[in-house]
């Protein structure tokens, strides 16, 4: 997957901004009125994608939005599968979680696996008093009863398929692009 | 009877047939001529006389769960050793007539070498008063070596004496040398090996200390002094200075300190774990150099067998001690003679006539002559062999040597003319 | 790597790799709820020879926290001079499925002999064997300097410790020289000669007799413990030599630079090695190390235990 020749764009810079937007304004509109909300990324994409969210929130709702980053790494259930893995940071902003709005954001849905092990996580921190899921992409193909509440692109895809969602952040531009997995 | 060698070279040099009547060695023909009863074919290997160990602990008495008499001396055999002198460190401790004689009749009953029991110094192996050395010097076994090997005889004065009462019947006192405070809870070699291992250092200076101290004392009361196991450059420098002046010492080192060193410890294998202890490499350089100029007299092998569990433990609680009968030859060849330090001459004084020498011992270690008694061992130099520990003949596995491929077979053993190993196994 | 042997065979990314995953896993003890899913399932043996209930109790917390399940094997008082009881309870431990054995030992290489002798297939930790290493130890001083020194900034590159005390039979002394040395750290160690091991010139660090030349420019001073009993072998004449010319005091403490740290690895002989007033003084990180212990246990848990691999090495 390295070589992005194989691979064709399904979200252009411009589409991934869009997207973001759209998100924060659901975000504002589903929860009207919350002046609890927490927006908590997934690292690693996840957590540049909660930062632009929470900065377009806090711009319609004209007051700062707290954001943090929630790694699950230790909750994953395929963690025995593969060698042991660095942690990523978890940052729990200074109010912390409790009887909050939490919004798990992270970049593609996809078996729900991650979502799982973030709400574990999650459970482990506090109790907060909704948990809402936000992502970028959603390509199907779930394995546990898990949906998310905001949705940038819903991405129909094959198992063979993988997805690639680049950011600026990370990767030095903004899109979303469709691969046939082992090309 | 008579019995035909054919085709083996005394010394590595012309090959001859050896023709053998009883006990004694009849003559040396060219190849072809020898007639006899029996003949033995061989192909040009090297003849050597048997070998002499100066060195030897058999445990028994008291710990046959390590080695017996029988075992320790099929090890023997095997090896090329025709004689073997046993230590005194058994339970009960060879300090009377009695023991050291069921030693003599033990190693008889065998047969395979011939057992010299070793007399203790000092009674219990205490250092605290002289055993009754006069006693076991006229016991059948007629004791010349004495030793309480594996301990020091660290008493300055207890030396002394010593040395000077085995004067009266041509005996020879047989130091451990190490300073037992210097040494006290000592592991390993003292150094940077140490250092980083954390191991508690047992120092060259400990070993230097005693032998500079008893070569002192041999000359001044005029005795004959031999130290066991020489493990440091500083003691081959005082052997070296103590010959130049004279002084009645030999020496003598092992194949371990031959080969091995220090850097083995950082296994934390107790199978390298040995009194005295593995040294540097520049102490291996300077014993090698000290056997070949001749500072050191002879290899003997310190073979010490212990049982599995006394050894598969932690590095600390592991009893010391290696193998050596059988894997003695094949270190010298890789050592000295690929080396071209020794030729095979020098190597039989080493390990056949200086030691038997040494340890007054008349029907070993002669020249390959007619008119001699025939202890012999052909050895096949080229032959390459793994080391099994499972395959020894002794009864414990502590061969620091296990899975190591050695160059050297020892073919065929000869005590007084019967034949304990043929074909590279016990023939008894 | 299967094991945590000796910080000797820590590369500066697998050292690294502990210590941030350590710094992340301090949050945890920030939160009401102390405990990962992490180890679920798995068990980890406490096997101690010596006592070291802060050792131990270290150990299982940070177990417990990555919910594995715990079992204390002390084995203090088993003969160690007849050497089976070590092979013997491995056996014991391996028929149990044991996944990791922490093993603090008399014997210097017996946690090497455990991970190597085919005695048992778990992941050997290192927790303390005789005069050898103890690098969960050298890990949480590191961890704690880090977070110190420069600012936090997390480089030791450059940073000056000096440890002090009985180097001879420290196995803390022997893991922090060669985990700062990997670290970029300069060592200087300090002791009386008598207390220094023959061959320690090898040693990736400086050596120093004078205690006041050795601290004067360091950013952080590590005393060690020094046994009382040392004196009967005259390793120092008394006691009180001993503390004037080896001991940190408060006289001493105030010629510090001002940022310097003043760290123990503990047990203190307060009045001995350290001043009372030193170990409880503003520069004195020695309840902090405590803490940080845990984290960095985890850490190593998590790392060697928590994949299907280790997570240390083979990079
Ligand atoms: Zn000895």
């Amino acid at each position: 997957m390295s070589d992005t020749a194989d691979l064709r764009a399904v979200l252009e810079p411009a589409d991934v901004a869009r997207a973001l937007s759209r998100i924060a304004h659901e975000i504002d509109e589903r929860t009207k009125g919350a002046d609890d909300i927490v927006l908590l990324g997934i690292p690693t994409r996840g957590v540049a994608l909660a930062q632009r969210v929470a900065q377009r929130l806090a711009e319609i709702q004209a007051h700062a939005i707290p954001v943090g980053s929630l790694d699950i790494t230790m909750y994953r259930d395929d963690l025995r599968l593969k060698k042991a893995r660095a942690l990523l940071p978890t940052e729990i902003p200074a109010g912390g979680i409790d009887d909050k709005t939490v919004i798990l954001v992270d970049d593609v849905l996809f078996s729900g696996r991650t979502v799982r092990a973030a709400l574990d996580a999650l459970g482990d921190i506090g109790r907060p008093r909704m948990v809402q899921l936000a992502v970028l992409v959603d390509r199907g193909h779930r394995e546990l009863p898990i949906r998310a509440d905001y949705v940038g692109k819903n991405l129909p895809t094959s198992l063979r398929e993988s997805v690639r969602v680049q950011l600026i952040e990370h990767d030095g531009e903004d899109g979303v692009y469709v691969g046939t997995a082992g090309a | 009877m008579k019995t035909v060698l054919r085709n083996v070279a005394p010394y590595g040099e012309q090959a001859v047939d050896v023709v053998l009547d009883g006990d004694r060695i009849a003559a040396l023909v060219p190849v072809g001529t020898g007639v006899g009863d029996l003949v033995h074919q061989f192909s040009g290997e090297v003849l050597l006389p048997g070998l002499v160990d100066l060195h030897t602990h058999l445990r028994e008495p008291g710990r046959e769960d390590a080695e017996t008499i029988l075992t320790g001396t099929r090890a023997a055999a095997l090896g090329g050793y025709t004689a073997v002198h046993a230590m005194a460190n058994t339970d009960p401790v060879a300090d009377t007539a009695g023991v050291v004689e069921q030693v003599l009749r033990l190693g008889h009953a065998a047969g395979y070498v011939d057992v010299r029991p070793v007399g203790a110094v000092t009674v219990g192996l205490k250092g605290e008063r002289l055993a009754e050395l006069g006693a076991m010097a006229d016991s059948a076994a007629q004791v010349r070596v004495f030793s309480d090997d594996g301990k020091c005889v660290s008493d300055p004065l207890l030396m002394r004496r010593a040395l000077e009462y085995v004067k009266a019947f041509d005996g020879v006192v047989a130091q451990h040398a190490q300073e037992p405070r210097l040494t006290e809870g000592a592991q390993m070699n003292e150094g940077v090996v140490s250092a980083r291992l954390g191991l508690a250092g047992w120092p060259a200076v400990a070993e230097e200390a005693i032998i500079a101290r008893d070569v002192l004392l041999a000359e001044h009361v005029g005795s004959r002094l031999h130290l066991c196991h020489l493990s440091t450059e500083g003691s081959v420098d005082i052997i070296r200075w103590a010959k130049s002046r004279g002084i009645n010492v030999t020496a003598e080192v092992t194949p371990h300190h031959l080969l091995l060193t220090d850097e083995l410890a950082a296994t934390y294998d107790p199978v390298y774990k040995v009194n005295p202890p593995l040294r540097t490499a520049a102490d291996v350089e300077a014993v090698r150099a000290g056997l070949a100029d001749g500072t050191i007299d002879i290899v003997a092998t310190d073979h010490a067998p212990h049982p599995t569990e006394d050894k598969d433990c932690e590095w600390a609680a592991a009893a010391m001690g290696m193998l050596g009968l059988e894997t003695a030859l094949s270190v010298v060849i890789e050592t000295m003679i690929d080396s071209g330090r020794l030729t095979w001459r020098q190597v039989a004084e080493r390990m056949s006539t200086n030691p038997a020498r040494i340890g007054r011992v008349t029907d070993h270690g002669n020249p390959l002559a007619a008119g001699e008694y025939a202890n012999l061992c052909v050895v096949d130099p080229g032959a390459a062999w793994l080391v099994d520990p499972a395959a020894l003949a002794s009864r414990s596995r502590n061969t620091p040597y296990a899975a190591r491929t050695m160059r050297g077979r020892v073919v065929a053993t000869f005590l007084r003319g019967t034949a304990t190993v043929l074909n590279g196994a016990l023939a008894l | 790597m299967q094991h945590l042997l000796s910080t000797a065979d820590l590369t500066r990314d697998d050292a690294l790799l502990i210590l941030d995953t350590a710094a992340e896993l301090a949050q945890i003890s920030d939160r009401p709820m102390k405990k990962l899913p992490t180890l679920r399932g798995r068990t980890v043996v406490n096997l101690f020879y010596e006592d070291s209930t802060r050792t131990r109790i270290s150990f299982e917390a940070a177990a417990k926290r990555l919910s594995a399940d715990v079992i204390n094997f002390s084995a203090k008082g088993s003969s160690v001079s007849k050497g089976e009881s070590l092979k013997d309870t491995a056996l014991t431990l391996q028929a149990m499925g044991a996944d990791a054995v922490v093993i603090r030992h008399a014997a210097s290489g017996a946690p090497h002999r455990l991970a190597h002798s085919g005695w048992i297939e778990s992941t050997v930790i290192n927790a303390g064997d005789g005069t050898h290493e103890h690098p969960t130890q050298a890990l949480l001083d590191a961890y704690t300097l880090r977070k110190h020194l420069r600012d936090g900034d997390g480089d030791l590159a450059g940073a000056r410790i000096t440890i002090v005390g009985d180097v001879l039979h420290s196995r803390v002394a022997r893991s922090n020289v060669l985990l700062l040395n990997t670290l970029g750290a300069h060592v200087t160690l300090c002791a009386p000669p008598t207390l220094l091991p023959v061959g320690v010139e090898e040693w990736p660090c400086a050596v120093s007799y004078a205690l006041d030349q050795a601290i004067a420019d360091a950013d952080a001073v590590m005393m060690l413990r020094v046994q009382l009993e040392r004196m009967n072998a005259s390793f120092f004449p008394s006691a009180h030599e001993y503390s004037r010319r080896y001991g940190l005091d408060a006289q001493r403490m105030s010629t510090l630079p001002t940022h310097t740290i003043v760290m123990h690895p503990g047990p203190m002989n307060r009045g001995m090695e350290i001043a009372a007033d030193v170990a409880d003084s503003k520069r004195s990180v020695i309840v902090e190390q405590v803490s940080n212990g845990v984290s960095v246990r985890m850490a190593v848990m998590y790392l060697l235990l928590g994949g299907a691999e280790s997570g240390i090495g083979g990079n």
